[in-house]
């Protein structure tokens, strides 16, 4: 394999960016939290590119290979992935309970709820 | 040659669904292409020799993320709002100047691939040469993961636990009480028709919870 840019970490950055984007201007939770999942999915893209080693082989040792891609980045990104959905989940869990609370899952309903107290 | 070419098809694949994502208010197919976005990162991980992370990512990240996406739009809203803007500026300035910031970051990162790369030199090597016979396995991920790393994994499974408590504790527990005091809704502006709309949820059954008219 060659690569011979960093066009990996332009496209991961700018995929993050959208997420970001999501993130910060719709006011549904539910997509909010989608575009949180799409940018964390894009950070891991960032980190498995920085393990490729050109050449480079999946990191399980075969007799004849000698470049494997570095194996840290996986054992990280692995870690990240699990850790993701816990956290996807929590979030989530606590998206139902604000419907049940305020009947609504639009942040500038629930703003205005709170408001009129 | 045909690794980097596989690599650019997916992510352009990728980011079409993402600004689909951004485009599209029906919930449920924002889950469905936040799945596929999953998947085909999993395919970009395989293009890019990381086939643990690239299983895990299928199975995880496009699997049981979707469906938590999906059992928490059976409880909420169906569709998203429609609002009255088209692309909002405030948030598109921010998200524009971050991504300006870290492609300045990235700029002198060592290019793709480079085997003389700084994270090479560290103790990847080592794990890579001595881990076939200080552990015995062949998957240098996994002995890495359970071994050499073993207190991370310690860590993780530990937030898991945590996370586990955490919906249990928010979902779990209120449905043996009986019905909670809810707000204090009566004697405000909005009152009536909150009151009557959330006795209504009250009542209901919590399995299967018809969905309530439309985007509240």
């Amino acid at each position: 394999m060659r690569f011979s840019q960093l066009y990996n970490y332009e496209i991961a950055i700018f995929l993050s960016m959208i997420g970001f984007y999501v993130l910060v201007s719709r006011g549904n939770l539910v997509k909010k939290v989608a575009g949180l999942s799409m940018f964390q999915t894009s950070v891991f893209i960032l980190y498995i590119s920085m393990g490729v080693v050109q050449d480079g082989t999946v990191p399980i040792l075969v007799d004849g290979v000698r470049v494997y891609s570095n194996p840290l980045p996986h054992v990280l990104i692995l870690t990240a992935i699990v850790v993701g959905v816990a956290t996807t989940a929590v979030a989530l869990a606590l998206i139902i309970r604000i419907k049940e609370a305020y009947d609504t899952v639009e942040e500038d309903e629930i703003h205005e709820q709170d408001r009129s107290f | 040659m045909i690794g980097p070419v596989i690599d650019i098809l997916l992510l352009s694949f990728m980011i079409v669904i993402a600004l689909a994502v951004v485009r599209m208010r029906d919930l449920f197919g924002v889950a469905m292409l936040v799945s596929l976005f999953s998947l085909l990162c999993a395919g970009v991980f395989t293009v890019m020799d990381a086939a643990d992370v690239a299983f895990t990512e299928a199975a995880v990240g496009a699997g049981i993320s979707t469906i938590l996406m999906l059992a928490t739009l059976t409880r909420t809203a169906r569709r998203e709002r429609r609002r009255a803007s088209g692309v909002s500026i405030l948030p598109l300035t921010v998200v524009c100047i971050t991504g300006a910031l870290l492609v300045f970051g990235t700029s002198d990162l060592p290019r793709l691939g480079d085997p003389d790369a700084p994270i090479h030199k560290h103790v990847a090597d080592r794990y890579l040469q001595r881990s076939g016979e200080e552990i015995g396995i062949p998957n240098v991920v996994t002995s890495i993961l359970a071994s050499y790393r073993g207190y991370d994994t310690l860590g993780e499974t530990a937030v898991i636990f945590t996370a586990g408590i955490a919906v249990i504790a928010l979902l779990g527990l209120r449905r043996r009480r009986p019905r909670p005091a809810r707000r204090r809704e009566g004697n405000d502006a909005l009152g009536e028709t909150t009151v009557v709309s959330t006795a209504a949820v009250a009542d209901e059954p919590v399995q299967g919870r018809p969905e309530k008219g439309g985007d509240g």
